[in-house]
């Protein structure tokens, strides 16, 4: 990846560049700090450290334009649904890449194919629904111009004109014209995308690592979609990621588990961040050691607290995929996450639409394999995720706390010191090294600052 | 044959309250307008016509209503906002002596602290009710959004 993201570079004037030193520019800027040096773009410049992320770039529009070109549109994958909802030929989804609409559709050949959901011809919608079956083409009601399932462009309305009059010239060519493409990647029944013909494989794009735990939720499964739900989040998409990543709020944002006294005890853990830092995941299973040197063997539910659940049986779960692991948020940058929150598994497709908005889309998933039992569990654990979630729903609200919070402080940063400087994976979770892993990819593929030679 | 009791009045009286209870911030009321053994969920328009099971509230007992109002109290973080509720008259659909299902069109504007009001939800209650006496209590209520899209986050419920 990296040859290519150089090329990328050369080609992008807009590289960070020091436009005049901090102490050149003394008289105008002694008020504030020394990162207040501005870029081409007129934006103080990208901090050298990855535990200083200004403010800037949750606010300003041509960070948002530059976002779905570099990143969206860019060497990266972007989930786009299950393969499990397009199972049969002429089955399709629309979604969207970024703010790129796109539809995802299996032709009768079988396969899976990927194209902007964009008339050639004047830039009409060509699917208008979320979904559908049995389609034979996709015709655009504008003009009638029409498409094969791989979106290829195959029909133009009155073409050749009417008794000789009108029509399209002799030199038009159908094959020069359609929507543009997607380069597809089916991962253990997800469905990735990808713009860029470069992009790299999808497995060395992850990592074993990241694929690794894909493979522990999904692989040789078959999901089973238990519902859909948007939240729309009046916050920057990437405060929502920087959320996802952040294994530092967990216990504190959310006090569910603290106020009703569900301590489990002999808890281990840690984050795994992708060497690009792109992608995590945070992890936490029951550890048996600790419990039985403990003396917890047969309770490892500790209750401290002046309030208990009227129905336990919440908690009550099964193992998911028959390891410790009871918990595991993994996430691919730019805007995917997995979650395993007991046994309540769902995909999450984190979609920007503007500077502070931000669609979420949930997917509660089962598995074909799950008892009638199992599925209860699930059903009744999707309390704690999602819009309603009682370990969640914070996370719907504190984006936006940021948003409106920072309102004034363009020049200001966030500080991640949490844990360190590093973008490492690590045994603790009190760490904010995967938020920092997520700046780390953010400001080298949108050429923010040339990484320094490590 | 023939049924004695007023179905359309004791579910307009009980839904009356149930709104009255919400949008007045008496959550710890709100359990007691179900039986012991009901079931509740929100969804979405597009999820229940589909047949997908899954509620961003999914409850089989009442005891998960008393733990959801416990945590909203007790746990949660959310800004502080109040809901008012516009309900439809309830269509009856099916009545006996013992209890009735009905379909009820609701509004309901989320009022923030700021004072923005906005519509949060607008919907249709799915009803099963049992009636006892004088009253009624829900067996079941599916709560059917129309839209897919929840703003933010949804604390109390609908």
């Amino acid at each position: 990846m990296a040859p290519r993201v150089e090329q990328a570079r050369s080609a992008a004037p807009a590289t960070a560049v020091h436009l005049k030193r901090p102490e050149e520019g003394a008289t105008l800027t002694s008020t504030l700090p020394e990162s207040s040096a501005k870029t081409e773009q007129g934006r103080p410049e990208w901090p050298e450290e990855l535990t200083r992320v200004p403010y800037w770039v949750f606010q300003r529009q041509d960070v948002y334009r530059e976002e779905q070109q570099n990143l969206f549109r860019g060497p990266y994958w972007s989930y786009l649904c299950l393969e499990a909802e397009v199972p049969q030929p002429g089955d399709y989804r629309t979604t969207f890449v970024g703010d790129t609409p796109v539809i995802v559709c299996r032709d009768e050949d079988g396969e899976l194919y990927g194209f902007e959901n964009r008339c050639a011809h004047r830039g009409a919608l060509l699917a208008l629904d979320d979904r559908g079956s049995n389609a034979k083409d996709f015709t655009c009601v504008y003009h009638a111009w029409s498409y094969s399932l791989q979106g290829d462009l195959t029909g133009v309305a009155f073409k050749d004109g009417i008794k000789g009059q009108g029509g399209m010239p002799k030199y038009f060519c159908l094959e020069d014209h359609g929507p543009r493409k997607l380069r597809l990647a089916v991962l253990h029944g997800l469905v990735f995308g990808s713009f860029d013909e470069d992009v790299p494989d999808i497995e060395e794009y992850l990592g074993d690592e990241i694929l690794s735990r894909i493979e522990r939720v999904l692989g040789g499964r078959t999901p089973v979609v238990l519902g859909r739900f948007t939240q729309l989040l009046p916050n920057n998409w990437k405060l929502y990621m920087e959320n996802v990543k952040d294994s530092y709020h967990a216990s504190i944002l959310h006090l569910f588990f603290t106020t009703f006294g569900i301590n489990r005890l002999g808890q281990r853990g840690g984050i795994v961040v992708s060497e690009s830092g792109a992608h995590h995941v945070s992890y936490s299973a029951i550890d048996r050691e600790a419990e039985q040197d403990a003396g917890y063997s047969d309770q490892n539910i500790r209750s401290d607290s002046d309030y208990s659940l009227a129905d336990p049986s919440l908690l009550d779960g099964f193992s998911e995929v028959g390891d410790d692991t009871t918990l595991q948020i993994l996430s691919v940058f730019p805007g995917f996450v997995l979650q395993q929150i007991q046994n309540s598994v769902a995909v999450r497709q984190i979609l920007p639409r503007g500077v502070e908005s931000t669609r979420l889309n949930w997917t509660y998933l089962g598995f074909e394999e799950d008892t009638p039992e199992q599925r209860t569990v699930r059903l009744k654990q999707a309390n704690l995720v999602g819009p309603a979630g009682y370990i969640s729903m914070e996370d719907g609200c504190v984006g936006g706390f940021v948003q409106r919070g920072i309102a004034g402080a363009s020049d200001e940063e966030a500080v991640l010191e949490m844990g360190g400087a590093s973008a490492a994976s690590s045994e603790s979770r009190v760490t904010e090294a995967s938020v920092r892993g997520f700046w780390k990819a953010y400001r080298e593929g949108m050429h923010l600052r040339q990484e320094k030679d490590k | 044959m023939t049924v004695t009791v007023d179905a359309f009045r004791l579910i307009s009286r009980a839904q009356g309250e149930y709104a009255r209870c919400i949008d007045d911030g008496r959550m710890e009321d709100w359990p007691g307008f179900f039986e012991e053994d009901c079931h509740y969920r929100i969804t979405t328009a597009a999820n229940h016509s589909e047949g997908l099971q899954a509620g961003v509230i999914w409850a089989d007992n009442r005891r998960m209503l008393t733990d959801r109002v416990s945590a909203l109290l007790e746990a949660n973080i959310y800004e502080a906002h109040t809901y008012r509720h516009i309900l439809g008259q309830p269509a009856i659909l099916e009545e006996s002596d013992e209890g009735a299902r009905s379909e009820t069109g609701f509004l309901v504007v989320r009022v923030m602290r700021d004072g923005s009001s906005d519509i949060f939800a607008t919907g249709r209650y799915l009803d099963r009710y049992r009636f006892h006496g004088d009253r009624a209590r829900l067996a079941e209520r599916v709560v059917v959004c129309d839209s897919s899209t929840i703003d933010t986050l949804l604390a109390l419920p609908l």
